[in-house]
């Protein structure tokens, strides 16, 4: 932690990345005290005044506006007439809500598969770690791609509750599973050199369960490659979601995502560079400053840990 | 006739054939192929089994067929078998090399040899890209460890790795495309029919591949070769009054290449695969990846079966040829 406080790049870009989950947050507030306007509301038809003129949201060619620089249309419309600023920070509540939930997925499956191999050992561990393995194996976009479009098609019924296709859970529940064997194996590694430790050994002879074990003397001592991952797994799910989304597999229209609005930006192309420009520099601050404070953290905390990126 | 020997089971090792190390390598990873390609397919076919809607039969049938006309295809692609008769089916069908695709119904085979030409164009000059410039990005950043040419390609990998390739890509389209005119707007030329054509269209695609897989690589490499040289034997060569670049690369540089080279066969293998789904995407290679995309959109799961096969061979086939040569390039490293 002294060596982190020290940093102070990884200080101000984590500054950064707060800044820009803040204002997401605060999406429904510039929507209706600045923009005056959802991000799914068309404005096909309309003008807007721009230095005193009346302007076409969208041209009769189909061209958008360009940004405006004033509270409507601040950063330009989509060949919708949409509002790209109010529709950003919206995408950008998705985009990071995606990734909060399949970090926490991906972490909570890992923590409980990884313990339970590493301390269990024997046919379990054979077991879980070819399911690490397959599922590691099996391309990480192909298989997000698989299932995203199977879920987004139909949904899923899971018994005790369902989910529609269009639910961002579905896109989150993906990504979970993807990178969970990525933090697993590590964590199963470590928790099986845990195992032979003494501290282990005494609370064993005091007669605890291994499930006790494993939650109050396994776990807690994870924690620093666990911490480590964590910046790096959120990272990866946002590049993963906007990949998923741009192949239509990911969150779906009208809804908006930074994946999918620079999906409707390509598509575009020449017509309106603004709209592939605006989401994705603010997808690039943003993953880049979280990869600039995960690798503060991992210098602070474990040098040696990695996650290769596979977008 | 009394004294035949009951066949008794023969451990693998024993037999003449598989004694040498590298023969019982090979045994061993094609049975651990098989045993690969087994899962992932099953797998493939129980996701797309549980699909809701995925009746590839309604489909296949057409939007005004009456359900008399749907049982007909059903019977006649045998999707009223039971699954396990379906799954034997296609696999049978794969390994004949006459698989049909559901919605093209065009083989599905060919239809991949077709693509592969632009995938193996896009592995091979991106691979050689990000190998080169990851190995070169690494070296200098790990020599200046902490100076500014070192904060500049690691601020520069970083940025490299927090980049989505469809957003770089689109970019390099936009500006060197349509604006400068510099390089063509997508597509893909075959080699030998324009070879000046092919590589002005692969570029943009080569770089768009390669700027993350450099920004992996050169940080691993770093910190690998960081590593190394806190090692004795380092220390020991500098003793010996070796220069210090005879040093850096004789016994740093080789010694830290080991991930790297595991690494780019993966990673070759992956791109190979139709791995790349999202630069063909954008660039419109028309390449095997892009064949997956569309036929995971249109839940075709004998194209997706085959597709995943092609993937998963190639990481295992590929990551079995980087572990030999590398063991024949590093005494240390035996096959095992």
């Amino acid at each position: 932690m002294r060596l982190l406080a020290h940093n102070r790049w990884a200080l101000a870009f984590a500054a950064l990345f707060v800044a820009i989950v803040l204002l997401c947050l605060l999406a429904p507030v510039y929507a209706k005290k600045i923009a005056h306007t959802g991000p799914n509301t068309n404005h096909i038809t309309e003008t807007v005044s721009v230095d005193g003129k009346q302007v076409d949201v969208v041209s009769p060619t189909g061209v958008p506006i360009a940004p405006t620089w004033k509270g409507r249309f601040l950063l330009g419309a989509d060949s919708n007439g949409r509002d790209v600023a109010v529709r950003l920070l919206y995408g950008g509540r998705n985009s990071l809500e995606i990734a909060a939930i399949a970090t926490l997925l991906t972490m909570l499956l890992a923590i409980a598969l990884g313990t339970l191999a590493g301390y269990a050992r024997g046919p379990l561990d054979a077991v879980l770690s070819r399911v690490f393995d397959i599922v590691w194996a099996y391309p990480a976009v192909l298989l997000g791609v698989a299932l995203g479009v199977a879920l987004a098609v139909g949904g899923i019924d899971l018994g005790l509750f369902t989910l529609h296709g269009g639910s961002l859970l579905i896109p989150a529940f993906v990504i979970g599973i993807v990178f969970f064997p990525y933090v697993a194996k590590p964590l199963r590694a470590h928790a099986l050199s845990l195992r032979e430790r003494e501290f282990v050994d005494a609370a064993r002879v005091e007669g605890r369960s291994p499930l006790q074990i494993m939650a109050s003397e396994i776990v807690p001592n994870l924690a620093s490659t666990i911490v480590v991952f964590v910046p790096l797994i959120v990272a990866n799910a946002i590049l993963l979601e906007a990949g998923l989304s741009y192949l239509g597999a990911g969150v779906q229209d009208p809804n908006p995502s930074w994946g999918t609005m620079i999906a409707d930006g390509i598509r575009l192309i020449p017509g309106a560079i603004h709209l592939v420009l605006v989401p994705g520099i603010v997808l690039v601050l943003t993953v880049f400053s979280i990869n600039v404070f995960a690798d503060a953290v991992r210098d602070a905390l474990d040098p040696k840990a990695a996650l290769r990126g596979r977008l | 006739m009394a004294s035949v020997p009951a066949p008794a089971r023969v451990p693998l090792g024993a037999l003449p054939i598989v004694r040498s190390p590298l023969a019982r390598f090979i045994v061993r990873r094609l049975a651990s192929l098989v045993a690969v390609l087994f899962t992932i397919t099953v797998l493939t076919f129980l996701i797309f089994q549980a699909i809701p809607g995925g009746d590839p039969a309604v489909r296949m049938a057409g939007r005004l067929a009456t359900p008399q006309q749907v049982q007909d295809v059903r019977v006649q692609w045998g999707f009223d078998k039971p699954i396990y008769v379906q799954y034997a089916r296609t696999m049978e069908k794969i390994l004949d090399g006459g698989v049909i695709s559901y919605s093209q119904q065009i083989n599905v085979e060919q239809e991949i040899v077709r693509d592969l030409p632009p995938t193996i164009s896009l592995a091979l000059g991106a691979g050689v890209l990000w190998l080169l410039f990851g190995v070169l990005f690494g070296l200098l950043s790990a020599v200046r460890a902490g100076g500014w040419l070192d904060r500049l390609l690691s601020a520069v990998a970083l940025t490299g790795i927090s980049m989505p390739v469809f957003f770089l890509g689109a970019i390099m389209l936009y500006w060197l495309g349509y604006k400068w005119s510099l390089l063509p707007l997508g597509g893909y030329v075959p080699l030998t029919s324009d070879p000046w054509g092919w590589f002005t269209h692969m570029l943009m695609p080569w770089v768009a591949l390669s700027v993350v897989s450099i920004g992996v690589y050169s940080r691993v490499l770093r910190a690998n070769l960081l590593d190394v040289m806190s090692e004795d034997y380092v220390r020991t060569a500098r003793a010996k009054g070796l220069s210090e670049r005879r040093v850096l690369i004789r016994h740093v540089l080789r010694n830290s290449l080991a991930p790297i080279a595991t690494l780019w066969g993966l990673d070759f293998a992956w791109v190979i695969g139709g791995g790349a789904i999202l630069v063909e995407a954008v660039f419109d290679l028309g390449g095997v990846g892009q064949y997956a995309a569309q036929s995971i959109g249109r839940l075709d799961v004998p194209a997706v079966m085959v597709i995943t096969m092609l993937v998963a061979f190639a990481v295992v086939a590929i990551g079995a040829i980087v572990d030999v040569l590398y063991a024949l390039l590093d005494p240390r490293v035996r096959l095992s």
